[in-house]
Protein backbone atom coordinates (compact mmCIF):
# COMPACT_ATOMS: atom_id res chain seq x y z
CA UNK A 1 0.00 0.00 0.00
CA UNK A 2 2.66 2.42 0.91
CA UNK A 3 4.19 2.22 -2.42
CA UNK A 4 0.54 2.90 -3.96
CA UNK A 5 -0.09 5.85 -1.89
CA UNK A 6 3.35 6.79 -3.23
CA UNK A 7 2.67 6.66 -6.54
CA UNK A 8 -0.64 9.01 -6.16
CA UNK A 9 1.41 12.11 -4.38
CA UNK A 10 3.67 11.74 -7.55
CA UNK A 11 0.38 11.76 -9.90
CA UNK A 12 1.38 8.86 -11.44
CA UNK A 13 -0.86 5.65 -11.13
CA UNK A 14 -3.27 4.80 -8.66
CA UNK A 15 -4.55 1.31 -7.66
CA UNK A 16 -7.05 0.61 -5.09
CA UNK A 17 -8.43 -2.26 -6.76
CA UNK A 18 -10.10 -3.63 -3.23
CA UNK A 19 -11.23 -0.16 -2.35
CA UNK A 20 -14.92 -1.31 -3.91
CA UNK A 21 -15.37 -3.65 -1.25
CA UNK A 22 -15.10 -1.82 1.62
CA UNK A 23 -18.67 -1.05 3.06
CA UNK A 24 -19.85 2.13 3.93
CA UNK A 25 -22.87 3.06 5.72
CA UNK A 26 -25.27 4.33 4.08
CA UNK A 27 -26.56 7.19 6.72
CA UNK A 28 -24.06 9.00 7.99
CA UNK A 29 -20.26 8.42 9.12
CA UNK A 30 -18.90 6.32 11.15
CA UNK A 31 -18.15 3.02 12.78
CA UNK A 32 -19.94 -0.05 10.69
CA UNK A 33 -21.75 -2.09 13.54
CA UNK A 34 -23.20 -5.72 12.69
CA UNK A 35 -26.76 -3.62 12.54
CA UNK A 36 -25.44 -0.56 10.38
CA UNK A 37 -27.29 -0.23 7.20
CA UNK A 38 -24.55 0.17 4.25
CA UNK A 39 -24.21 -0.11 0.44
CA UNK A 40 -24.55 -3.71 0.79
CA UNK A 41 -27.98 -3.17 2.59
CA UNK A 42 -28.77 -1.09 -0.41
CA UNK A 43 -27.70 -3.75 -2.82
CA UNK A 44 -29.31 -6.59 -0.77
CA UNK A 45 -32.53 -4.36 -0.91
CA UNK A 46 -32.65 -3.76 -4.79
CA UNK A 47 -31.43 -7.35 -5.21
CA UNK A 48 -34.96 -8.19 -3.64
CA UNK A 49 -36.90 -5.67 -5.47
CA UNK A 50 -35.22 -7.44 -8.61
CA UNK A 51 -36.25 -10.80 -7.75
CA UNK A 52 -39.37 -9.51 -6.83
CA UNK A 53 -40.03 -7.35 -10.14
CA UNK A 54 -38.89 -10.29 -12.12
CA UNK A 55 -40.45 -13.38 -10.22
CA UNK A 56 -43.80 -11.55 -8.49
CA UNK A 57 -44.70 -8.85 -10.70
CA UNK A 58 -43.70 -10.37 -13.75
CA UNK A 59 -46.18 -13.58 -13.30
CA UNK A 60 -48.93 -10.76 -12.13
CA UNK A 61 -51.00 -11.41 -14.90
CA UNK A 62 -50.33 -15.53 -14.52
CA UNK A 63 -50.76 -15.79 -18.28
CA UNK A 64 -51.31 -19.17 -20.11
CA UNK A 65 -49.57 -16.91 -22.97
CA UNK A 66 -46.68 -15.15 -20.65
CA UNK A 67 -45.86 -11.58 -20.54
CA UNK A 68 -42.06 -11.34 -21.27
CA UNK A 69 -40.88 -10.95 -17.50
CA UNK A 70 -43.00 -13.67 -16.96
CA UNK A 71 -40.95 -15.94 -19.06
CA UNK A 72 -37.48 -15.24 -17.47
CA UNK A 73 -39.08 -16.17 -14.65
CA UNK A 74 -40.39 -18.94 -15.93
CA UNK A 75 -37.45 -19.87 -17.68
CA UNK A 76 -35.27 -19.86 -14.59
CA UNK A 77 -38.06 -21.73 -12.48
CA UNK A 78 -37.75 -24.71 -14.95
CA UNK A 79 -34.25 -24.27 -14.80
CA UNK A 80 -33.52 -24.66 -11.44
CA UNK A 81 -36.57 -27.00 -10.99
CA UNK A 82 -35.02 -29.71 -14.03
CA UNK A 83 -31.44 -29.38 -12.42
CA UNK A 84 -32.93 -30.57 -8.90
CA UNK A 85 -35.33 -33.05 -10.42
CA UNK A 86 -32.16 -34.64 -12.75
CA UNK A 87 -29.47 -34.31 -10.34
CA UNK A 88 -31.38 -35.45 -6.63
CA UNK A 89 -34.12 -37.02 -8.03
CA UNK A 90 -38.13 -36.88 -7.49
CA UNK A 91 -37.62 -36.80 -3.67
CA UNK A 92 -35.64 -33.76 -4.06
CA UNK A 93 -38.21 -31.71 -5.27
CA UNK A 94 -39.48 -30.29 -2.24
CA UNK A 95 -36.04 -28.92 -1.17
CA UNK A 96 -36.44 -26.82 -4.65
CA UNK A 97 -37.69 -23.81 -3.02
CA UNK A 98 -34.22 -22.98 -0.99
CA UNK A 99 -32.34 -24.19 -3.90
CA UNK A 100 -33.90 -21.99 -6.10
CA UNK A 101 -33.33 -19.16 -3.25
CA UNK A 102 -29.67 -19.84 -3.57
CA UNK A 103 -29.58 -19.31 -7.28
CA UNK A 104 -32.24 -15.78 -7.56
CA UNK A 105 -29.97 -14.78 -5.13
CA UNK A 106 -26.61 -15.41 -6.36
CA UNK A 107 -27.72 -14.69 -9.98
CA UNK A 108 -29.13 -11.36 -8.75
CA UNK A 109 -26.06 -10.57 -7.05
CA UNK A 110 -23.30 -11.08 -9.38
CA UNK A 111 -25.46 -9.29 -12.52
CA UNK A 112 -26.39 -6.52 -10.22
CA UNK A 113 -22.53 -6.43 -9.23
CA UNK A 114 -21.81 -5.82 -12.71
CA UNK A 115 -23.47 -2.37 -12.65
CA UNK A 116 -21.04 0.13 -12.49
CA UNK A 117 -19.98 1.53 -8.82
CA UNK A 118 -22.38 -1.04 -7.40
CA UNK A 119 -21.07 -3.41 -4.56
CA UNK A 120 -20.57 -7.02 -4.91
CA UNK A 121 -22.13 -8.70 -2.23
CA UNK A 122 -21.08 -12.47 -3.26
CA UNK A 123 -17.57 -10.72 -3.83
CA UNK A 124 -17.75 -11.19 0.69
CA UNK A 125 -15.98 -14.35 1.81
CA UNK A 126 -18.53 -14.02 4.87
CA UNK A 127 -21.32 -14.02 2.90
CA UNK A 128 -20.61 -17.16 0.39
CA UNK A 129 -18.62 -18.74 3.50
CA UNK A 130 -22.21 -18.35 5.45
CA UNK A 131 -24.15 -19.70 1.87
CA UNK A 132 -21.45 -22.69 1.45
CA UNK A 133 -21.56 -23.37 5.28
CA UNK A 134 -25.24 -23.18 5.13
CA UNK A 135 -25.83 -25.73 2.30
CA UNK A 136 -22.86 -28.10 3.98
CA UNK A 137 -24.18 -28.01 7.06
CA UNK A 138 -28.08 -28.46 6.00
CA UNK A 139 -26.96 -31.22 3.93
CA UNK A 140 -25.07 -33.19 6.47
CA UNK A 141 -27.97 -32.86 9.16
CA UNK A 142 -30.80 -33.56 6.83
CA UNK A 143 -28.20 -37.17 5.46
CA UNK A 144 -28.45 -38.13 8.93
CA UNK A 145 -32.14 -37.75 9.70
CA UNK A 146 -32.97 -39.33 6.68
CA UNK A 147 -30.29 -42.06 6.75
CA UNK A 148 -29.45 -42.40 9.81
CA UNK A 149 -25.44 -43.41 10.89
CA UNK A 150 -25.98 -45.26 7.35
CA UNK A 151 -24.91 -42.37 6.18
CA UNK A 152 -21.35 -42.32 7.33
CA UNK A 153 -21.23 -45.68 4.39
CA UNK A 154 -21.12 -42.69 2.21
CA UNK A 155 -17.53 -42.88 3.14
CA UNK A 156 -17.02 -45.91 3.05
CA UNK A 157 -16.34 -47.18 -0.78
CA UNK A 158 -17.68 -50.96 -0.72
CA UNK A 159 -16.43 -51.38 -4.59
CA UNK A 160 -12.93 -50.87 -3.48
CA UNK A 161 -10.46 -53.62 -2.58
CA UNK A 162 -10.29 -54.12 1.03
CA UNK A 163 -7.14 -52.35 1.36
CA UNK A 164 -7.62 -49.38 -0.03
CA UNK A 165 -11.09 -48.83 1.73
CA UNK A 166 -9.54 -46.96 4.64
CA UNK A 167 -7.05 -44.86 2.34
CA UNK A 168 -10.51 -43.79 0.17
CA UNK A 169 -12.16 -43.50 3.27
CA UNK A 170 -10.09 -40.50 4.55
CA UNK A 171 -9.99 -38.88 1.29
CA UNK A 172 -13.73 -39.13 1.17
CA UNK A 173 -13.89 -37.63 4.30
CA UNK A 174 -11.32 -35.24 4.02
CA UNK A 175 -12.44 -33.95 0.59
CA UNK A 176 -16.28 -33.94 2.28
CA UNK A 177 -15.11 -31.23 4.94
CA UNK A 178 -13.24 -29.00 2.23
CA UNK A 179 -16.50 -28.67 0.36
CA UNK A 180 -17.51 -26.37 1.99
CA UNK A 181 -14.46 -23.95 1.37
CA UNK A 182 -14.66 -24.51 -1.71
CA UNK A 183 -17.87 -24.10 -2.20
CA UNK A 184 -17.54 -21.09 -0.66
CA UNK A 185 -14.30 -19.11 -2.14
CA UNK A 186 -14.95 -19.99 -5.23
CA UNK A 187 -17.40 -17.97 -5.86
CA UNK A 188 -16.47 -15.16 -3.80
CA UNK A 189 -12.81 -15.70 -5.27
CA UNK A 190 -14.04 -15.40 -8.88
CA UNK A 191 -16.46 -12.07 -8.39
CA UNK A 192 -13.35 -10.54 -6.14
CA UNK A 193 -10.83 -11.54 -9.28
CA UNK A 194 -13.11 -10.02 -11.88
CA UNK A 195 -13.75 -6.80 -10.23
CA UNK A 196 -10.57 -6.16 -8.97
CA UNK A 197 -9.09 -6.44 -12.17
CA UNK A 198 -11.74 -4.62 -14.31
CA UNK A 199 -10.56 -1.86 -11.65
CA UNK A 200 -6.67 -2.67 -12.06
CA UNK A 201 -7.06 -1.84 -16.11
CA UNK A 202 -9.27 1.24 -14.93
CA UNK A 203 -5.91 2.52 -13.24
CA UNK A 204 -3.89 1.91 -16.32
CA UNK A 205 -6.39 3.90 -18.71
CA UNK A 206 -5.56 7.13 -16.46
CA UNK A 207 -1.97 7.38 -19.10
CA UNK A 208 -2.82 8.72 -22.33
CA UNK A 209 -0.54 6.13 -23.98
CA UNK A 210 -2.22 2.61 -22.55
CA UNK A 211 -5.62 4.13 -21.66
CA UNK A 212 -7.41 2.51 -25.43
CA UNK A 213 -5.68 -0.93 -24.29
CA UNK A 214 -7.19 -0.54 -21.07
CA UNK A 215 -10.10 0.02 -21.87
CA UNK A 216 -10.38 -2.52 -24.45
CA UNK A 217 -9.46 -4.68 -21.60
CA UNK A 218 -12.12 -3.37 -19.63
CA UNK A 219 -14.70 -4.48 -21.97
CA UNK A 220 -13.00 -7.88 -22.48
CA UNK A 221 -13.19 -8.75 -18.93
CA UNK A 222 -16.37 -6.96 -18.61
CA UNK A 223 -17.87 -9.70 -20.84
CA UNK A 224 -16.04 -12.61 -19.49
CA UNK A 225 -17.71 -11.45 -15.93
CA UNK A 226 -20.89 -11.47 -17.86
CA UNK A 227 -20.26 -15.08 -18.24
CA UNK A 228 -18.79 -15.73 -14.77
CA UNK A 229 -22.17 -14.25 -13.37
CA UNK A 230 -23.53 -16.49 -14.79
CA UNK A 231 -21.48 -19.93 -14.67
CA UNK A 232 -20.79 -19.02 -11.09
CA UNK A 233 -24.24 -19.25 -10.28
CA UNK A 234 -25.13 -22.11 -12.13
CA UNK A 235 -21.96 -24.47 -10.28
CA UNK A 236 -23.18 -23.30 -7.03
CA UNK A 237 -26.38 -24.25 -7.95
CA UNK A 238 -25.90 -27.57 -8.97
CA UNK A 239 -23.02 -28.53 -6.45
CA UNK A 240 -25.78 -28.00 -4.12
CA UNK A 241 -27.92 -30.16 -6.02
CA UNK A 242 -25.05 -32.64 -5.89
CA UNK A 243 -24.53 -32.37 -2.09
CA UNK A 244 -28.51 -32.68 -1.61
CA UNK A 245 -28.42 -36.06 -3.64
CA UNK A 246 -25.23 -37.42 -1.76
CA UNK A 247 -27.83 -36.87 1.60
CA UNK A 248 -30.63 -38.09 0.20
CA UNK A 249 -28.97 -41.32 -1.87
CA UNK A 250 -25.45 -41.79 -0.11
CA UNK A 251 -24.98 -44.89 -1.54
CA UNK A 252 -23.53 -44.80 -4.36
CA UNK B 1 -6.42 12.19 -3.16
CA UNK B 2 -5.34 14.23 -0.09
CA UNK B 3 -8.65 16.35 -0.40
CA UNK B 4 -10.52 13.50 0.03
CA UNK B 5 -11.85 13.60 3.66
CA UNK B 6 -11.22 10.46 5.57
CA UNK B 7 -13.15 10.29 8.69
CA UNK B 8 -16.22 9.22 6.64
CA UNK B 9 -14.74 5.57 7.47
CA UNK B 10 -13.57 5.12 10.91
CA UNK B 11 -11.98 1.55 11.10
CA UNK B 12 -8.95 -0.36 11.78
CA UNK B 13 -9.43 -1.86 8.10
CA UNK B 14 -8.75 1.54 6.14
CA UNK B 15 -5.49 3.36 6.34
CA UNK B 16 -5.87 7.49 6.88
CA UNK B 17 -6.42 7.88 2.80
CA UNK B 18 -9.56 6.14 2.62
CA UNK B 19 -8.29 2.91 1.25
CA UNK B 20 -8.50 -0.48 2.31
CA UNK B 21 -4.95 -2.35 4.43
CA UNK B 22 -5.54 -5.64 3.39
CA UNK B 23 -8.54 -7.48 1.92
CA UNK B 24 -11.89 -5.75 2.90
CA UNK B 25 -13.64 -9.23 2.73
CA UNK B 26 -10.97 -10.50 5.70
CA UNK B 27 -11.70 -7.27 7.80
CA UNK B 28 -13.61 -8.93 11.06
CA UNK B 29 -15.19 -5.63 12.06
CA UNK B 30 -17.47 -5.79 8.87
CA UNK B 31 -17.94 -9.61 9.07
CA UNK B 32 -20.95 -9.23 12.03
CA UNK B 33 -22.61 -6.58 9.23
CA UNK B 34 -22.50 -8.41 6.15
CA UNK B 35 -23.54 -11.80 8.10
CA UNK B 36 -26.30 -10.02 9.19
CA UNK B 37 -27.63 -8.25 6.37
CA UNK B 38 -27.30 -11.66 4.20
CA UNK B 39 -29.17 -13.49 6.74
CA UNK B 40 -31.71 -11.30 6.66
CA UNK B 41 -32.13 -10.50 3.09
CA UNK B 42 -32.07 -14.57 1.97
CA UNK B 43 -34.85 -14.86 4.73
CA UNK B 44 -37.10 -12.19 3.00
CA UNK B 45 -36.12 -13.56 -0.67
CA UNK B 46 -37.22 -16.86 0.73
CA UNK B 47 -40.06 -15.83 2.02
CA UNK B 48 -40.75 -14.19 -1.54
CA UNK B 49 -40.18 -17.10 -3.60
CA UNK B 50 -41.29 -20.04 -1.81
CA UNK B 51 -44.74 -18.23 -0.17
CA UNK B 52 -45.80 -16.05 -3.11
CA UNK B 53 -43.21 -16.56 -6.96
CA UNK B 54 -43.23 -20.06 -7.31
CA UNK B 55 -46.09 -21.33 -5.91
CA UNK B 56 -47.62 -19.06 -8.55
CA UNK B 57 -45.53 -20.06 -11.28
CA UNK B 58 -45.86 -23.74 -10.65
CA UNK B 59 -49.57 -22.91 -11.26
CA UNK B 60 -49.48 -20.83 -14.13
CA UNK B 61 -46.87 -23.99 -15.83
CA UNK B 62 -49.57 -26.57 -14.65
CA UNK B 63 -52.49 -24.58 -16.13
CA UNK B 64 -50.49 -23.88 -19.21
CA UNK B 65 -49.35 -28.03 -19.92
CA UNK B 66 -53.73 -28.70 -19.02
CA UNK B 67 -54.42 -26.10 -21.65
CA UNK B 68 -52.20 -27.53 -24.06
CA UNK B 69 -53.32 -30.84 -23.57
CA UNK B 70 -57.25 -30.05 -23.35
CA UNK B 71 -56.55 -28.30 -26.60
CA UNK B 72 -54.74 -31.29 -28.53
CA UNK B 73 -57.15 -33.70 -27.09
CA UNK B 74 -59.99 -30.92 -28.50
CA UNK B 75 -57.60 -30.78 -32.16
CA UNK B 76 -58.05 -34.36 -32.10
CA UNK B 77 -61.52 -34.78 -31.14
CA UNK B 78 -62.64 -31.76 -33.92
CA UNK B 79 -60.26 -33.98 -36.36
CA UNK B 80 -62.38 -37.28 -35.58
CA UNK B 81 -65.37 -35.04 -36.36
CA UNK B 82 -64.29 -33.90 -39.94
CA UNK B 83 -63.40 -37.60 -40.79
CA UNK B 84 -66.91 -38.53 -39.35
CA UNK B 85 -68.29 -35.37 -41.45
CA UNK B 86 -66.64 -36.37 -44.92
CA UNK B 87 -67.70 -40.12 -44.31
CA UNK B 88 -70.98 -39.28 -43.56
CA UNK B 89 -70.78 -37.50 -46.94
CA UNK B 90 -69.38 -39.96 -48.64
CA UNK B 91 -71.82 -42.01 -47.79
CA UNK B 92 -74.85 -39.77 -48.19
CA UNK B 93 -73.32 -39.01 -51.94
CA UNK B 94 -73.69 -43.21 -52.35
CA UNK B 95 -76.73 -43.49 -50.93
CA UNK B 96 -78.02 -40.33 -53.46
CA UNK B 97 -76.66 -42.17 -56.02
CA UNK B 98 -78.10 -45.30 -55.31
CA UNK B 99 -81.32 -43.49 -54.72
CA UNK B 100 -80.85 -41.73 -58.35
CA UNK B 101 -81.37 -45.07 -60.09
CA UNK B 102 -83.65 -46.12 -58.11
CA UNK B 103 -85.64 -43.50 -59.22
CA UNK B 104 -84.63 -43.82 -62.76
CA UNK B 105 -85.47 -47.74 -62.61
CA UNK B 106 -88.93 -47.44 -60.94
CA UNK B 107 -90.04 -44.53 -63.50
CA UNK B 108 -88.63 -47.05 -66.54
CA UNK B 109 -90.74 -49.71 -64.91
CA UNK B 110 -93.64 -47.70 -64.54
CA UNK B 111 -93.19 -46.50 -68.48
CA UNK B 112 -93.20 -50.03 -69.61
CA UNK B 113 -96.19 -50.84 -67.78
CA UNK B 114 -98.06 -48.24 -68.81
CA UNK B 115 -96.87 -48.54 -72.27
CA UNK B 116 -97.71 -52.70 -72.61
CA UNK B 117 -100.88 -51.55 -71.23
CA UNK B 118 -101.91 -49.27 -73.50
CA UNK B 119 -100.59 -51.69 -76.56
CA UNK B 120 -102.60 -54.70 -74.87
CA UNK B 121 -105.69 -51.66 -74.99
CA UNK B 122 -105.02 -50.93 -78.41
CA UNK B 123 -104.59 -54.78 -79.34
CA UNK B 124 -108.23 -55.17 -78.23
CA UNK B 125 -109.64 -52.49 -79.94
CA UNK B 126 -107.88 -53.34 -83.17
CA UNK B 127 -109.45 -57.42 -82.53
CA UNK B 128 -112.51 -55.96 -82.09
CA UNK B 129 -112.47 -53.77 -84.74
CA UNK B 130 -111.02 -56.75 -86.77
CA UNK B 131 -113.80 -58.42 -85.84
CA UNK B 132 -116.59 -56.16 -86.83
CA UNK B 133 -114.75 -55.80 -89.79
CA UNK B 134 -114.73 -59.26 -91.12
CA UNK B 135 -118.61 -59.56 -89.98
CA UNK B 136 -119.42 -56.84 -92.17
CA UNK B 137 -117.40 -58.10 -95.28
CA UNK B 138 -118.60 -61.56 -94.28
CA UNK B 139 -122.39 -60.05 -94.76
CA UNK B 140 -121.27 -58.48 -97.94
CA UNK B 141 -119.98 -61.82 -99.47
CA UNK B 142 -123.64 -63.00 -97.65
CA UNK B 143 -125.47 -60.26 -99.56
CA UNK B 144 -123.62 -60.85 -102.48
CA UNK B 145 -124.11 -64.24 -102.95
CA UNK B 146 -127.95 -64.01 -102.28
CA UNK B 147 -127.83 -61.03 -105.01
CA UNK B 148 -125.98 -63.26 -107.47
CA UNK B 149 -128.31 -66.03 -106.74
CA UNK B 150 -131.54 -64.24 -107.36
CA UNK B 151 -129.88 -62.42 -110.39
CA UNK B 152 -128.98 -65.77 -111.55
CA UNK B 153 -133.04 -67.05 -110.90
CA UNK B 154 -133.98 -64.02 -112.33
CA UNK B 155 -131.84 -64.46 -115.43
CA UNK B 156 -132.21 -68.06 -115.64
CA UNK B 157 -136.06 -67.58 -115.93
CA UNK B 158 -135.54 -64.86 -118.39
CA UNK B 159 -133.74 -66.91 -120.73
CA UNK B 160 -136.13 -69.77 -120.32
CA UNK B 161 -138.79 -67.75 -121.43
CA UNK B 162 -136.98 -65.98 -124.15
CA UNK B 163 -136.29 -69.74 -125.31
CA UNK B 164 -139.59 -70.56 -125.43
CA UNK B 165 -140.14 -72.53 -123.04
CA UNK B 166 -142.00 -72.28 -119.44
CA UNK B 167 -141.02 -73.47 -116.38
CA UNK B 168 -142.16 -73.06 -113.23
CA UNK B 169 -139.74 -71.20 -110.38
CA UNK B 170 -139.29 -73.97 -108.32
CA UNK B 171 -137.43 -76.19 -111.18
CA UNK B 172 -135.65 -72.92 -112.31
CA UNK B 173 -134.65 -72.52 -108.52
CA UNK B 174 -133.39 -75.47 -108.15
CA UNK B 175 -131.33 -75.75 -111.01
CA UNK B 176 -129.38 -72.64 -110.60
CA UNK B 177 -128.71 -73.45 -106.91
CA UNK B 178 -127.55 -76.78 -108.17
CA UNK B 179 -125.44 -74.99 -110.72
CA UNK B 180 -124.29 -72.30 -108.17
CA UNK B 181 -123.04 -75.31 -105.81
CA UNK B 182 -120.89 -76.32 -108.95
Amino acid sequence: MATETEAASEGGLVFHPLDQFIPKPLFGDGAVHWYTPTNLTLWFAILILCAVGVFVLGSRGRGVIPSRLQSVGELMYGFVYKMVEDVTGKDGVKYFPYIMTLFVFILFANYLALIPMSYSPTSMIAVTAILGFGVFFAVTILGFVKNGPSFLGMFWMKDAPAVLRPIIAIIEVISYFVRPVSHSIRLAGNVMAGHAVIKVFAGFAALTLVSPVAILGITAIYGLEVLVAGIQAYVFTILTCVYLKDALHPHH
Amino acid sequence: MATETHEAVASACVDSHGGAIGMPQLCAEWIPNQIFWLLITLAALFFVMSRIALPRIAAVLAERSGTITNDLAAAEELKNKATQAEAAYEQALVDARAQAQKIVAEAKAEIQAELNAELEKADAQIAVKTGESEAAIAEIRDGAVKSVTDVAKATAKELVAALGGSADAKTITAAVTARMKG
